[in-house]
Protein backbone atom coordinates (compact mmCIF):
# COMPACT_ATOMS: atom_id res chain seq x y z
CA UNK A 1 0.00 0.00 0.00
CA UNK A 2 1.55 3.60 -0.70
CA UNK A 3 1.45 6.25 1.55
CA UNK A 4 -1.95 7.99 1.89
CA UNK A 5 -3.91 5.45 0.70
CA UNK A 6 -6.18 3.35 2.50
CA UNK A 7 -6.91 -0.52 2.02
CA UNK A 8 -10.52 -0.57 2.99
CA UNK A 9 -13.34 0.90 1.71
CA UNK A 10 -16.38 0.58 4.32
CA UNK A 11 -20.35 0.67 3.40
CA UNK A 12 -23.09 2.18 5.87
CA UNK A 13 -26.75 0.74 5.46
CA UNK A 14 -29.85 1.80 6.77
CA UNK A 15 -30.57 -1.13 9.01
CA UNK A 16 -28.23 -3.87 10.57
CA UNK A 17 -30.96 -6.31 8.59
CA UNK A 18 -29.60 -4.66 5.38
CA UNK A 19 -25.88 -4.90 6.49
CA UNK A 20 -26.57 -8.87 7.57
CA UNK A 21 -28.36 -9.06 3.92
CA UNK A 22 -25.46 -7.82 2.33
CA UNK A 23 -22.71 -9.76 4.41
CA UNK A 24 -24.77 -13.03 3.45
CA UNK A 25 -24.72 -12.38 -0.06
CA UNK A 26 -21.41 -11.23 -0.49
CA UNK A 27 -19.63 -13.96 1.23
CA UNK A 28 -22.19 -16.44 -0.65
CA UNK A 29 -20.29 -14.61 -3.98
CA UNK A 30 -16.76 -15.51 -2.29
CA UNK A 31 -15.84 -11.41 -1.22
CA UNK A 32 -13.68 -11.17 1.74
CA UNK A 33 -15.45 -9.11 4.30
CA UNK A 34 -16.01 -8.28 7.55
CA UNK A 35 -18.71 -6.12 10.03
CA UNK A 36 -17.41 -3.75 11.95
CA UNK A 37 -19.30 -1.46 14.04
CA UNK A 38 -19.74 1.42 12.50
CA UNK A 39 -16.89 4.33 12.63
CA UNK A 40 -17.66 7.09 14.64
CA UNK A 41 -15.95 9.54 11.98
CA UNK A 42 -18.38 7.92 9.36
CA UNK A 43 -21.81 8.34 11.97
CA UNK A 44 -23.14 8.92 15.23
CA UNK A 45 -25.22 5.20 14.53
CA UNK A 46 -24.83 2.23 16.96
CA UNK A 47 -25.44 -0.05 14.44
CA UNK A 48 -22.91 -2.00 11.99
CA UNK A 49 -21.10 -1.46 8.61
CA UNK A 50 -19.15 -3.57 5.80
CA UNK A 51 -15.81 -3.61 5.20
CA UNK A 52 -13.20 -5.19 2.74
CA UNK A 53 -10.59 -4.48 0.48
CA UNK A 54 -10.78 -1.40 -1.73
CA UNK A 55 -9.77 -2.65 -4.67
CA UNK A 56 -13.22 -4.63 -4.71
CA UNK A 57 -15.27 -1.64 -4.07
CA UNK A 58 -16.79 -1.38 -8.02
CA UNK A 59 -18.17 -5.28 -7.75
CA UNK A 60 -18.91 -4.57 -4.56
CA UNK A 61 -20.99 -2.05 -5.32
CA UNK A 62 -22.44 -4.29 -8.25
CA UNK A 63 -23.05 -6.62 -6.55
CA UNK A 64 -25.79 -5.70 -3.70
CA UNK A 65 -27.27 -3.28 -6.32
CA UNK A 66 -27.87 -6.49 -8.12
CA UNK A 67 -29.63 -8.20 -5.46
CA UNK A 68 -31.68 -5.06 -4.21
CA UNK A 69 -29.85 -4.42 -1.10
CA UNK A 70 -30.70 -0.57 -0.07
CA UNK A 71 -27.23 1.18 1.15
CA UNK A 72 -27.22 4.58 2.92
CA UNK A 73 -23.31 5.57 1.30
CA UNK A 74 -19.84 4.02 0.41
CA UNK A 75 -16.46 5.56 2.32
CA UNK A 76 -13.06 5.19 2.23
CA UNK A 77 -11.39 4.42 5.87
CA UNK A 78 -8.78 6.70 6.43
CA UNK B 1 -50.93 -38.41 26.11
CA UNK B 2 -52.12 -37.52 22.54
CA UNK B 3 -52.35 -33.92 21.37
CA UNK B 4 -54.59 -33.04 19.22
CA UNK B 5 -54.70 -29.38 19.54
CA UNK B 6 -52.04 -28.50 17.10
CA UNK B 7 -54.41 -25.59 15.96
CA UNK B 8 -54.08 -23.62 18.95
CA UNK B 9 -50.39 -24.61 19.28
CA UNK B 10 -48.25 -27.75 18.41
CA UNK B 11 -46.65 -29.13 20.94
CA UNK B 12 -43.95 -31.54 21.34
CA UNK B 13 -41.67 -29.09 19.31
CA UNK B 14 -39.25 -30.48 17.33
CA UNK B 15 -35.85 -31.03 18.91
CA UNK B 16 -33.41 -28.76 16.82
CA UNK B 17 -36.22 -25.65 17.96
CA UNK B 18 -35.82 -26.22 22.14
CA UNK B 19 -31.30 -27.09 20.89
CA UNK B 20 -31.42 -23.28 18.73
CA UNK B 21 -33.06 -21.30 21.81
CA UNK B 22 -30.66 -22.78 24.46
CA UNK B 23 -27.95 -22.10 21.80
CA UNK B 24 -28.87 -18.59 21.20
CA UNK B 25 -29.52 -18.27 25.20
CA UNK B 26 -26.21 -19.64 26.27
CA UNK B 27 -23.79 -19.38 23.79
CA UNK B 28 -24.98 -15.86 21.74
CA UNK B 29 -27.49 -13.50 23.64
CA UNK B 30 -26.37 -10.31 22.44
CA UNK B 31 -28.46 -7.66 21.32
CA UNK B 32 -29.00 -7.97 17.89
CA UNK B 33 -28.36 -4.23 16.30
CA UNK B 34 -27.46 -2.99 19.36
CA UNK B 35 -23.89 -2.85 19.33
CA UNK B 36 -20.87 -4.24 16.73
CA UNK B 37 -19.25 -6.39 19.14
CA UNK B 38 -19.11 -10.37 17.58
CA UNK B 39 -22.15 -11.73 19.72
CA UNK B 40 -24.88 -9.04 18.85
CA UNK B 41 -23.90 -9.21 15.32
CA UNK B 42 -24.31 -13.21 15.83
CA UNK B 43 -27.37 -12.47 17.40
CA UNK B 44 -28.55 -10.33 14.23
CA UNK B 45 -27.31 -13.40 11.98
CA UNK B 46 -29.39 -15.50 13.27
CA UNK B 47 -32.37 -13.28 13.47
CA UNK B 48 -31.87 -12.48 9.73
CA UNK B 49 -31.58 -16.11 9.13
CA UNK B 50 -34.85 -16.93 9.78
CA UNK B 51 -36.37 -13.62 8.12
CA UNK B 52 -35.18 -15.76 4.91
CA UNK B 53 -36.14 -19.20 5.72
CA UNK B 54 -39.98 -17.27 6.51
CA UNK B 55 -39.20 -15.30 2.72
CA UNK B 56 -38.28 -18.72 0.98
CA UNK B 57 -41.30 -20.39 2.65
CA UNK B 58 -43.95 -17.93 1.79
CA UNK B 59 -42.29 -17.05 -1.64
CA UNK B 60 -41.62 -12.91 -0.40
CA UNK B 61 -38.39 -11.65 -2.01
CA UNK B 62 -36.78 -9.84 -0.14
CA UNK B 63 -35.85 -10.94 3.35
CA UNK B 64 -36.30 -7.53 5.16
CA UNK B 65 -39.72 -7.20 4.22
CA UNK B 66 -40.75 -9.72 6.80
CA UNK B 67 -41.39 -8.21 10.25
CA UNK B 68 -41.36 -9.49 13.46
CA UNK B 69 -43.93 -9.18 16.20
CA UNK B 70 -45.45 -11.07 18.88
CA UNK B 71 -47.65 -13.23 17.44
CA UNK B 72 -50.04 -13.49 14.72
CA UNK B 73 -52.71 -10.83 16.34
CA UNK B 74 -50.04 -8.34 17.00
CA UNK B 75 -48.94 -8.58 13.16
CA UNK B 76 -52.70 -7.96 12.08
CA UNK B 77 -53.36 -5.15 14.74
CA UNK B 78 -49.85 -3.72 12.94
CA UNK B 79 -51.62 -4.13 9.18
CA UNK B 80 -55.29 -3.18 10.23
CA UNK B 81 -54.18 0.32 12.56
CA UNK B 82 -51.14 0.88 10.10
CA UNK B 83 -53.34 1.03 7.02
CA UNK B 84 -56.50 2.31 8.39
CA UNK B 85 -57.44 5.67 8.58
CA UNK B 86 -60.95 7.18 9.31
CA UNK B 87 -63.15 7.49 6.14
CA UNK B 88 -61.67 4.04 4.61
CA UNK B 89 -63.50 1.19 3.80
CA UNK B 90 -62.56 -2.08 4.23
CA UNK B 91 -64.18 -5.69 3.53
CA UNK B 92 -63.96 -8.83 5.68
CA UNK B 93 -65.55 -12.25 5.73
CA UNK B 94 -68.16 -13.37 7.84
CA UNK B 95 -65.69 -16.21 9.46
CA UNK B 96 -63.09 -14.28 10.47
CA UNK B 97 -61.32 -14.67 14.57
CA UNK B 98 -61.32 -12.08 16.65
CA UNK B 99 -58.06 -11.11 16.02
CA UNK B 100 -59.48 -9.56 13.17
CA UNK B 101 -62.94 -8.63 13.85
CA UNK B 102 -61.90 -6.88 17.32
CA UNK B 103 -59.77 -4.50 16.13
CA UNK B 104 -61.83 -3.86 12.91
CA UNK B 105 -65.05 -3.35 14.96
CA UNK B 106 -62.97 -0.62 17.14
CA UNK B 107 -61.87 1.28 14.05
CA UNK B 108 -65.02 0.93 12.71
CA UNK B 109 -66.26 2.90 16.61
CA UNK B 110 -63.52 5.51 14.93
CA UNK B 111 -64.49 6.60 11.55
CA UNK B 112 -63.29 3.48 9.38
CA UNK B 113 -66.43 1.65 7.28
CA UNK B 114 -66.32 -2.15 7.58
CA UNK B 115 -68.74 -4.49 5.49
CA UNK B 116 -68.45 -7.77 6.00
CA UNK B 117 -69.42 -10.86 3.60
CA UNK B 118 -71.15 -13.35 5.04
CA UNK B 119 -70.68 -17.01 4.15
CA UNK B 120 -72.24 -20.33 3.16
CA UNK B 121 -72.97 -23.01 5.48
CA UNK B 122 -69.54 -24.64 5.05
CA UNK B 123 -67.77 -21.08 5.61
CA UNK B 124 -66.81 -20.17 2.59
CA UNK B 125 -67.34 -16.48 1.00
CA UNK B 126 -68.48 -16.08 -2.74
CA UNK B 127 -65.71 -13.59 -4.53
CA UNK B 128 -68.03 -12.09 -6.30
CA UNK B 129 -69.74 -10.79 -3.01
CA UNK B 130 -66.13 -8.86 -2.08
CA UNK B 131 -66.52 -7.44 -5.90
CA UNK B 132 -70.07 -6.13 -5.28
CA UNK B 133 -69.36 -4.39 -1.40
CA UNK B 134 -65.94 -2.72 -2.97
CA UNK B 135 -66.48 1.32 -2.67
CA UNK B 136 -64.52 4.11 -4.09
CA UNK B 137 -62.31 4.45 -0.66
CA UNK B 138 -62.22 0.53 -0.40
CA UNK B 139 -58.42 0.55 0.81
CA UNK B 140 -57.95 -2.80 2.24
CA UNK B 141 -60.02 -6.54 1.97
CA UNK B 142 -58.87 -8.75 4.91
CA UNK B 143 -59.78 -12.51 5.00
CA UNK B 144 -58.23 -15.77 6.98
CA UNK B 145 -56.62 -18.55 4.73
CA UNK B 146 -57.60 -21.68 6.70
CA UNK B 147 -60.06 -21.38 9.41
CA UNK B 148 -59.57 -22.52 12.88
CA UNK B 149 -62.60 -23.66 13.30
CA UNK B 150 -63.68 -25.96 9.71
CA UNK B 151 -60.22 -25.98 8.62
CA UNK B 152 -62.38 -24.59 5.05
CA UNK B 153 -59.54 -22.35 3.21
CA UNK B 154 -61.09 -19.52 1.42
CA UNK B 155 -60.27 -19.03 -2.58
CA UNK B 156 -57.58 -16.32 -1.55
CA UNK B 157 -56.39 -16.28 -5.05
CA UNK B 158 -59.85 -15.20 -6.93
CA UNK B 159 -60.55 -12.30 -3.65
CA UNK B 160 -56.96 -11.34 -3.96
CA UNK B 161 -57.98 -10.31 -8.01
CA UNK B 162 -60.91 -8.13 -6.61
CA UNK B 163 -58.58 -6.45 -4.67
CA UNK B 164 -56.27 -5.60 -7.26
CA UNK B 165 -59.15 -4.45 -9.39
CA UNK B 166 -60.34 -2.55 -6.54
CA UNK B 167 -56.63 -0.90 -5.64
CA UNK B 168 -56.87 -2.14 -2.55
CA UNK B 169 -54.75 -4.46 -0.08
CA UNK B 170 -54.86 -7.83 0.51
CA UNK B 171 -54.06 -8.68 4.03
CA UNK B 172 -54.25 -12.85 4.79
CA UNK B 173 -54.47 -13.90 8.36
CA UNK B 174 -52.43 -17.27 7.55
CA UNK B 175 -52.65 -18.35 11.30
CA UNK B 176 -53.74 -21.97 10.65
CA UNK B 177 -52.17 -22.40 7.56
CA UNK B 178 -48.40 -21.17 7.72
CA UNK B 179 -46.31 -24.38 8.12
CA UNK B 180 -49.41 -26.56 7.20
CA UNK B 181 -50.65 -25.29 3.88
CA UNK B 182 -48.37 -24.14 0.90
CA UNK B 183 -48.48 -20.45 1.16
CA UNK B 184 -47.17 -18.80 -1.56
CA UNK B 185 -47.44 -14.38 -1.49
CA UNK B 186 -46.91 -14.00 -5.29
CA UNK B 187 -48.93 -16.79 -6.97
CA UNK B 188 -52.01 -15.72 -4.27
CA UNK B 189 -51.92 -12.33 -4.95
CA UNK B 190 -50.90 -11.76 -0.87
CA UNK B 191 -50.06 -8.14 -0.12
CA UNK B 192 -50.22 -8.45 3.55
CA UNK B 193 -49.36 -11.88 5.18
CA UNK B 194 -49.76 -12.31 9.28
CA UNK B 195 -48.37 -15.20 10.46
CA UNK B 196 -48.02 -17.49 13.93
CA UNK B 197 -44.47 -19.00 14.73
CA UNK B 198 -45.96 -21.16 17.63
CA UNK B 199 -48.51 -23.11 15.42
CA UNK B 200 -47.29 -24.66 11.85
CA UNK B 201 -44.12 -23.17 11.67
CA UNK B 202 -43.23 -25.35 15.18
CA UNK B 203 -41.35 -22.30 16.64
CA UNK B 204 -42.18 -21.24 20.50
CA UNK B 205 -45.25 -19.22 21.89
CA UNK B 206 -44.25 -14.97 21.35
CA UNK B 207 -43.26 -15.52 17.83
CA UNK B 208 -45.23 -14.31 15.25
CA UNK B 209 -44.79 -11.61 11.98
CA UNK B 210 -46.25 -9.68 9.07
CA UNK B 211 -44.82 -9.93 5.76
CA UNK B 212 -45.30 -7.21 3.65
CA UNK B 213 -45.82 -7.52 -0.18
CA UNK B 214 -43.75 -5.41 -2.54
CA UNK B 215 -47.15 -3.27 -3.40
CA UNK B 216 -47.15 -2.28 -0.24
CA UNK B 217 -44.86 0.72 0.93
CA UNK B 218 -43.69 1.26 4.07
CA UNK B 219 -44.84 4.84 3.77
CA UNK B 220 -48.02 3.27 3.03
CA UNK B 221 -48.75 2.23 7.08
CA UNK B 222 -47.99 4.11 10.84
CA UNK B 223 -46.46 1.59 13.10
CA UNK B 224 -47.91 0.45 16.35
CA UNK B 225 -44.96 1.23 18.43
CA UNK B 226 -41.79 4.01 18.00
CA UNK B 227 -38.96 3.63 20.06
CA UNK B 228 -35.11 2.20 19.05
CA UNK B 229 -34.14 0.41 16.27
CA UNK B 230 -30.22 0.35 16.25
CA UNK B 231 -30.43 2.69 12.76
CA UNK B 232 -30.42 6.18 12.40
CA UNK B 233 -29.69 6.85 16.39
CA UNK B 234 -29.18 10.55 15.57
CA UNK B 235 -32.71 11.06 15.06
CA UNK B 236 -35.61 11.59 17.07
CA UNK B 237 -38.14 10.19 14.42
CA UNK B 238 -39.13 7.17 13.35
CA UNK B 239 -36.87 5.40 10.48
CA UNK B 240 -38.92 4.57 7.47
CA UNK B 241 -36.85 1.86 6.65
CA UNK B 242 -38.01 -1.97 6.47
CA UNK B 243 -37.77 -3.99 8.95
CA UNK B 244 -37.05 -1.44 11.42
CA UNK B 245 -39.72 0.83 10.97
CA UNK B 246 -42.12 -1.60 12.27
CA UNK B 247 -39.53 -2.96 15.07
CA UNK B 248 -39.15 -1.03 17.91
CA UNK B 249 -37.49 -2.19 21.19
CA UNK B 250 -35.46 -5.31 21.20
CA UNK B 251 -36.54 -8.67 19.43
CA UNK B 252 -37.58 -11.88 21.05
CA UNK B 253 -34.45 -13.28 19.78
CA UNK B 254 -34.42 -16.50 22.01
CA UNK B 255 -37.86 -17.41 20.18
CA UNK B 256 -36.80 -15.90 16.51
CA UNK B 257 -34.06 -18.31 17.16
CA UNK B 258 -36.18 -21.19 17.74
CA UNK B 259 -38.75 -20.09 15.16
CA UNK B 260 -36.05 -20.31 12.44
CA UNK B 261 -34.86 -24.12 13.72
CA UNK B 262 -38.71 -24.77 13.34
CA UNK B 263 -38.93 -22.71 9.58
CA UNK B 264 -36.16 -25.74 8.90
CA UNK B 265 -38.04 -27.89 10.10
CA UNK B 266 -41.10 -27.41 7.69
CA UNK B 267 -38.87 -26.65 4.84
CA UNK B 268 -36.50 -29.95 5.33
CA UNK B 269 -40.08 -32.08 6.08
CA UNK B 270 -41.25 -29.89 2.76
CA UNK B 271 -45.23 -28.22 3.27
CA UNK B 272 -46.54 -30.60 0.60
CA UNK B 273 -45.19 -33.86 2.90
CA UNK B 274 -46.50 -31.66 5.91
CA UNK B 275 -50.17 -30.94 4.08
CA UNK B 276 -50.72 -34.44 3.11
CA UNK B 277 -49.49 -36.29 6.12
CA UNK B 278 -51.90 -34.33 7.89
CA UNK B 279 -55.05 -33.86 5.79
CA UNK B 280 -54.60 -38.17 5.77
CA UNK B 281 -55.19 -38.38 9.39
CA UNK B 282 -57.58 -35.63 9.01
CA UNK B 283 -59.92 -37.12 6.59
CA UNK B 284 -59.44 -40.38 9.14
CA UNK B 285 -61.17 -38.35 11.75
CA UNK B 286 -63.89 -36.75 9.86
CA UNK B 287 -64.62 -41.00 8.67
CA UNK B 288 -64.18 -42.48 11.91
CA UNK B 289 -66.41 -39.42 13.84
CA UNK B 290 -69.26 -39.81 10.99
CA UNK B 291 -70.07 -43.04 11.76
CA UNK B 292 -70.73 -42.63 15.23
CA UNK B 293 -74.84 -42.46 16.07
CA UNK B 294 -75.44 -38.70 16.89
CA UNK B 295 -72.18 -36.55 15.72
CA UNK B 296 -72.55 -33.98 13.42
CA UNK B 297 -69.39 -32.85 11.57
CA UNK B 298 -68.58 -29.26 10.08
CA UNK B 299 -66.92 -28.01 7.69
CA UNK B 300 -66.15 -28.58 3.65
CA UNK B 301 -65.98 -32.40 2.31
CA UNK B 302 -63.71 -30.90 -0.30
CA UNK B 303 -60.11 -32.14 1.07
CA UNK B 304 -58.60 -29.93 -1.49
CA UNK B 305 -60.29 -26.75 0.69
CA UNK B 306 -59.40 -27.79 3.96
CA UNK B 307 -56.58 -27.54 6.36
CA UNK B 308 -56.24 -30.65 9.09
CA UNK B 309 -58.72 -29.37 11.52
CA UNK B 310 -61.94 -31.46 12.11
CA UNK B 311 -65.02 -29.73 14.60
CA UNK B 312 -67.66 -31.91 15.66
CA UNK B 313 -70.50 -31.51 18.19
CA UNK B 314 -72.67 -34.33 19.69
CA UNK B 315 -76.88 -34.34 20.16
CA UNK B 316 -75.63 -36.14 23.67
CA UNK B 317 -73.19 -34.15 25.45
CA UNK B 318 -72.15 -30.56 26.19
CA UNK B 319 -69.17 -29.98 23.86
CA UNK B 320 -67.38 -28.97 27.29
CA UNK B 321 -68.01 -32.02 29.09
CA UNK B 322 -67.12 -34.52 25.97
CA UNK B 323 -63.91 -32.19 26.11
CA UNK B 324 -62.79 -33.18 29.62
CA UNK B 325 -64.17 -36.81 29.49
CA UNK B 326 -61.37 -36.92 26.86
CA UNK B 327 -58.60 -35.07 28.82
CA UNK B 328 -59.47 -37.17 32.37
CA UNK B 329 -60.42 -40.58 30.90
CA UNK B 330 -58.68 -40.97 27.60
CA UNK B 331 -55.82 -38.32 27.77
CA UNK B 332 -56.48 -37.08 24.63
CA UNK B 333 -56.45 -33.23 24.54
CA UNK B 334 -58.34 -31.10 22.40
CA UNK B 335 -59.98 -27.60 22.50
CA UNK B 336 -64.24 -27.24 23.03
CA UNK B 337 -65.84 -23.91 22.58
CA UNK B 338 -66.25 -21.08 20.40
CA UNK B 339 -62.40 -20.98 19.46
CA UNK B 340 -61.92 -16.80 19.69
CA UNK B 341 -64.17 -17.04 16.59
CA UNK B 342 -68.09 -16.52 17.48
CA UNK B 343 -68.66 -15.35 13.41
CA UNK B 344 -67.23 -18.66 12.36
CA UNK B 345 -69.84 -20.43 14.57
CA UNK B 346 -72.43 -18.65 13.30
CA UNK B 347 -72.09 -19.22 10.13
CA UNK B 348 -71.48 -22.61 10.15
CA UNK B 349 -74.72 -22.66 13.06
CA UNK B 350 -72.85 -23.86 16.20
CA UNK B 351 -73.07 -20.94 17.88
CA UNK B 352 -73.07 -20.42 21.16
CA UNK B 353 -72.22 -23.59 22.22
CA UNK B 354 -69.63 -24.29 19.86
CA UNK B 355 -67.27 -27.25 18.95
CA UNK B 356 -64.94 -29.92 20.20
CA UNK B 357 -61.94 -29.29 17.59
CA UNK B 358 -59.27 -32.06 17.02
CA UNK B 359 -56.15 -30.78 15.04
CA UNK B 360 -53.17 -33.27 14.29
CA UNK B 361 -49.56 -32.53 13.71
CA UNK B 362 -46.83 -33.48 11.56
CA UNK B 363 -45.80 -35.73 14.19
CA UNK B 364 -49.54 -36.91 15.39
CA UNK B 365 -49.66 -40.70 14.20
CA UNK B 366 -53.18 -42.92 12.65
CA UNK B 367 -52.79 -44.90 15.77
CA UNK B 368 -53.44 -41.86 17.84
CA UNK B 369 -56.28 -40.65 15.43
CA UNK B 370 -57.84 -44.17 15.77
CA UNK B 371 -57.86 -43.79 19.91
CA UNK B 372 -59.12 -40.66 19.61
CA UNK B 373 -62.32 -42.41 18.01
CA UNK B 374 -62.65 -44.82 19.84
CA UNK B 375 -62.68 -42.61 23.00
CA UNK B 376 -65.21 -40.84 20.98
CA UNK B 377 -67.18 -43.81 20.52
CA UNK B 378 -67.03 -44.66 24.24
CA UNK B 379 -68.19 -41.43 25.58
CA UNK B 380 -71.51 -41.10 23.32
CA UNK B 381 -72.34 -44.54 23.30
Amino acid sequence: MADGESAYSVILFHTNSAALRAEKILLREGFAIKLIPVPRQLSSDCGIALRFDRSRETRVGEVLEAAGVPIDSIHVLE
Amino acid sequence: MIYLDHAATSWPKPPKVIAAMTDFLERIGGNPGRAGHRLSIEAGRIIYKTREALAELFNAGDPLRVVFTSNATHAINLALHGLLKPGDHVITSGIEHNAVMRPLRFLEQNGVRVSVVPCDGEGIPDPQNFARAVEKSTRLIVIKHACNVTGTMLPVAEISAVARRAGAFLLVDAAQSAGAVPVDMRMMGIDLLAFAGHKGLQGPPGTGGLVIGERVRAEDMTPLTRGGTGSRSESEYQPEDLPDKFESGTLNGAGIAGLGAGVDFVLERGIEAIHAHETALAKMLAEGLGNIPGVRLYGSNDWKRRSAVVSFTSEKYQTSEIGFRLDEEFGILCRVGLHCAPAAHRTIGSFPRGTIRFAPGPQTTAGEIAAAVAAVARILK
